[in-house]
């Protein structure tokens, strides 16, 4: 070796090296929390005992190779050409563009870590350029918990590759082989001396040099990882502590002016007479503009009514108020959810279509000593990310520009060309930090406004939602009726399952009159359930859409989840045995699962189904891990229940296990959760636990209190607290999270631990009271505490 | 109408219709974009300042009602438990998308200023008027302790 190893760095050890004369290593603050393997370090030169100054490389000076185009245009995973990724300027600063949507999933951070790792560079000196929206990256959807899955291998070899051709550079330099000389944390060294160059001198060379094709690029060992799959603290974090950072609804342009709109309170209602004397009256208000009526489908449309432009947020604001305005009935006027509600679950009474089929079920139920059925209600519900969706939009000729808190700027890009006809090259969009997402901000309609408003006024303009636009006009949640019944043999063991789900799909968001629930839907914890008994069956139903239908943290898994993982419980409870021992049992042996060889178009969240298949092992693990956790079986005070829930979702495999108490008064508290996580290769572990607590509380709040419900077609709920969030009096008191170490293929984070939140709770409340929560919100808007259902045994 | 503020120990004269909410005056007026907007009817905590020391929800607060007070904001917070709240937010990572922070920074920069050693129960009561969706109410907890030990 030519380098002196200088051995470990111990995490947070500020003191230096363990080898009092080694280098010393300044400013540890980022990479404090690296754990170093074996730090490469050039030592003698940086020990201060030499008198090397590295010189300044002209490049031109240089008689490169010739090159030709990058072979890595088209890996796994879309472009890995270094230059569309990383750029290094003089100074060393290594900018890494990221071209996923920053919603608090940490996406910056994990990004840079993939790539700096593979590169050497130096953590202090990487800096991220967010990209706009373009095909050239790939996918940008940031969306469906995929942004490592999708990006962790071409990230990978487009840092690598880029270190190849900076240790190319050197060696040209200095007419070494390359074999001779190696990257470490930002420079080059060599064998034969103690120089280096940094990379900042060697990054224009490497720029002229031929990209090396992917036989070719060597990745690290994961032992060698130096920031993957390490506690790296968060790139974000520090500007938002001093209120730096621009988020949709902060951005300020030139002659910029500000607006809100009035939208039809039902989806597709139409702007009939408007009055605005009063609202032109209000000091700051500009003018008003009508917006076209919208017309199915939804699409990403515009939602039409008026919008009243001000100088500044609060003028236009008064103005809407002050706005007089008849709306016009329109297709969806009829819709009563609770009248919908009723009409759902007797579709889930009769038999749907069948989209998985294993055995007989019709004949295993009639067969069966005991059966079981059951039906769950799940409502409507918002994301309500705390940011409200906001953006910008300015035209110069026929040129737009927008900036805006959006998950998918390349879908921003394609609706705003195909809603306002203009040349998708004529449109630039800026991604900014989100303010949260959920799901809500993959559906651009808000910056389809600000672009159409803009060009109205002929002024730059920002689009503001109020909060109560955002409850009342949003892509909710679907809603659900379910129905389940088994069949239990003599000693309690399942025979027969059927599932029979009923949902208005996404879809209908896209094409009118779409009313079947989707081959994607029924994956997400439908046709995928993992129980081995000898006859199954799950059946979708069909249902309208009458509201915007759109994707929410974990989609259809929260609704399905919630019934199969709380009846898996109801039937431990009529077999008499232990919940978490009766999953374990209805998960079965080991074994990998494929639910296409049953009937299933089974999309396995796009993934292939061999790279990452169905591993009920992986299932039960977690069940173990989670409940070992809790210390399950063990005695619990009065009032007090725990409750357990597994779930494969987004590729991972979570167990969460809910302490609840709940008082004779019925007022509930959650003394403790549990959660055991494998989602295979982890990036970086400390912000993964962020998403298991983030992902569980949010379910847990919708489970407890998120309901939206619509009158006459209108949404009624407008704000905190009619739809209401959890508190921090609410949350629970303590939560432990486990990583399962895995070298498996990297799976999803952000959105896995949202299914099983509700579950678990449900069955911890029942083993707190013996009541069977079937229907959601538990406690509701209003309430403060729960109204338990009338007791029943199953 | 012109109206002086002072903002972060510095004055500031807006010009703003009266009765526009601080909120709206920081962020659009004095392009202050630090204290964020959530819900507008004080429900949500997003748009917290101090004035006069005092958390207080820039959102239903009128800007004209603030003159000779001393207003504080995210972007000027300073001092012992400002800076206690600061380090452990950076050490324990505590956002997530951050939108909600300058408020639950702002709130439990108040709170240990009040009172450096708050218990659970005075955790919730000062804190639970500031909404996450992101749900980093256990970083909160946690960090709002660590800070307690730092002072
Ligand atoms: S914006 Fe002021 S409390 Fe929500
Ligand atoms: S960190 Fe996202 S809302 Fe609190």
């Amino acid at each position: 070796m030519f380098l002196h190893d200088i051995g470990i760095i111990p995490v947070g050890d500020k003191t230096q090296t363990p080898n009092s004369s080694g280098p010393k290593i300044t400013n540890l603050t980022r990479r404090g929390f690296v754990v170093g393997s074996s730090l490469f370090v050039v030592g003698v030169a940086l020990a201060g005992c030499s008198r090397y100054e590295e010189p300044k490389i002209d490049p031109d000076s240089l008689d490169l190779p010739a090159a030709g185009p990058s072979p890595l245009t088209n890996v796994k995973g879309g472009d890995a050409t270094p230059a569309l990724w990383i750029a290094i300027e003089e100074d060393g600063t290594v900018k890494i563009t990221c071209h996923r949507s920053e919603m608090g999933q940490q996406v910056w951070t994990s990004m840079a870590q993939i790539v700096a790792d593979e590169l050497e560079a130096d953590w202090d000196n990487v800096e991220i350029v967010q990209a706009i929206g373009h095909e050239r990256y790939g996918d940008q959807n940031t969306d469906g918990s995929r942004s490592v899955r999708y990006n962790f291998h071409r990230l990978r070899l487009a840092g690598a590759a880029m270190k190849q051709m900076l240790v190319e550079a050197a060696a040209i330099y200095w007419k070494m082989d390359p074999s001779e000389c190696e990257a470490t944390l930002g420079k080059v060294g060599n064998s034969q001396n103690s120089d280096t160059l940094s990379y900042g001198n060697l990054a224009k060379i490497a720029a002229k040099l031929q990209v090396p094709e992917e036989a070719k690029v060597t990745l690290k060992d994961p032992k060698d990882w130096r920031y993957i799959n390490k506690e790296i603290a968060s790139l974000t974090v520090p500007k938002i502590t001093r209120g730096e950072g621009t988020f949709g609804i902060d951005v300020d342009i030139p002659d910029m002016v500000y607006a809100v709109i009035a939208r039809p309170p039902q989806l597709f209602g139409k702007t009939g007479a408007v009055r605005d004397e009063k609202a032109l009256a209000v000091p700051g208000v500009m003018r008003t503009v009508k917006l076209p009526d919208a017309s199915p489908p939804a699409l990403f449309k515009a939602l039409g009514g008026v919008a009243v432009i001000g100088s500044d947020t609060w003028a236009a604001i008064q103005g809407r108020n002050a706005l007089e305005i008849n709306w016009v009935d329109g297709p969806n006027a009829g819709y009563d959810s609770e009248t919908f509600a009723e009409q759902m679950i007797q579709t889930a009474k009769r038999s749907g279509t069948v989209r998985r089929k294993r055995g007989d079920v019709a004949a295993g139920l009639s067969n069966a000593s005991k059966r079981v059925e059951a039906e769950y209600y799940a409502p409507h519900l918002s994301q309500s990310p705390m940011e409200p969706p906001a953006a910008t939009a300015r035209w110069d000729g026929d040129k737009l520009e927008c900036w805006a808190c959006v998950q998918d700027p390349q879908a921003t890009r394609q609706a705003l060309s195909d809603l306002l006809e203009i040349d998708k090259e004529n449109i630039t969009v800026n991604a900014t930090w989100l303010g949260g997402a959920f799901g809500r901000k993959s559906k651009p309609d808000f910056v389809v406004e600000a672009a159409l408003i803009a060009k109205e006024v002929d002024r730059p303009v920002k689009v503001t939602w109020t909060r109560e636009d955002e409850v009342r006009h949003g892509y909710y949640h679907s809603v659900s009726a379910q129905r389940l019944e088994a069949g239990l043999d003599e000693d309690g063991k399942c025979t027969s399952y059927l599932h029979r789900t009923v949902f208005p799909p996404i879809a209908s968001t896209f094409s009118p009159g779409m009313d079947v629930p989707t081959d994607g839907e029924m994956g997400l914890g439908a046709t995928d359930v993992p129980f081995n008994m000898p006859n199954l069956q799950v059946e979708s139903g069909n249902a309208k859409g009458h509201l915007r239908i759109g994707w929410l943290r974990s989609v259809s898994n929260i609704y399905h989840a919630f019934a199969v993982q709380s009846f898996a419980a109801e039937l431990a409870h009529v077999a008499g045995r232990d919940q978490k021992d009766y999953l374990l049992e209805l998960i079965g042996d080991a074994r990998t699962l494929d639910p296409g060889t049953e009937g299933a178009t089974y999309p396995n969240y796009d993934a292939s189904i061999e790279e990452y298949p169905i591993e009920t092992a992986r299932l039960s693990n977690v069940v173990n891990i989670a409940s070992e956790m809790a210390k399950w079986g063990r005695t619990m005070p009065s009032g007090h229940g725990l409750g357990i829930a597994v779930h494969r979702s987004f590729l991972s495999y979570i167990a969460t296990v809910v302490e609840v108490a709940v008082s004779p008064e019925g007022a509930l508290t959650i003394p403790g959760i549990w959660l055991a996580v494998d989602a295979g290769t982890v990036i970086n572990p400390r912000h993964t636990r962020a998403q298991m607590e983030g992902g569980t509380i949010y379910g847990l709040s919708n489970a407890l209190f998120g309901e939206i419900t619509a009158k006459n077609g209108a949404v009624v709920q407008d704000n905190f607290p009619s739809w209401r969030a959890l508190r921090m009096g609410e949350a629970p008191r303590a939560f432990e999270v486990q990583i399962v170490k895995s070298n498996s293929a990297p799976a999803g984070v952000g959105e896995p631990a949202t299914p099983p939140a509700a579950p678990a709770l449900a069955n911890a409340i029942f083993n707190a009271t013996g009541h069977r929560i079937r229907k959601l919100p538990i406690i509701g808007a209003s309430g403060s505490r729960l109204s338990l259902p009338a007791k029943e045994t199953a | 109408m012109a109206t002086t503020l002072n903002i972060n120990g510095k004055d500031e004269t807006v010009e703003a219709a009266a009765g526009t909410p601080l909120l709206w005056v920081l962020r659009d007026h004095l392009k202050m974009t630090g204290t964020k907007f959530g819900c507008g009817i004080a429900q949500c905590g997003a748009c917290t300042v101090h004035v006069d020391d005092t958390p207080t929800r820039a959102c239903i607060t009128p800007h004209d009602s603030l003159a000779g007070s001393k207003i504080t904001t995210i972007e000027g917070v300073a001092g012992g438990a400002a800076d206690a709240i600061r380090s452990t937010w950076i050490k324990n990572d505590v956002p997530q998308c951050g939108y909600c922070q300058s408020g639950q920074i702002m709130a439990a920069t108040a709170l240990l200023e009040e009172n450096s050693n708050p218990s659970d129960d005075d955790i919730d009561a000062a804190m639970s008027g500031n909404i996450c969706r992101c749900a980093t109410y256990m970083s909160i907890r946690r960090a709002i302790k660590e800070a307690a030990k730092e002072l």
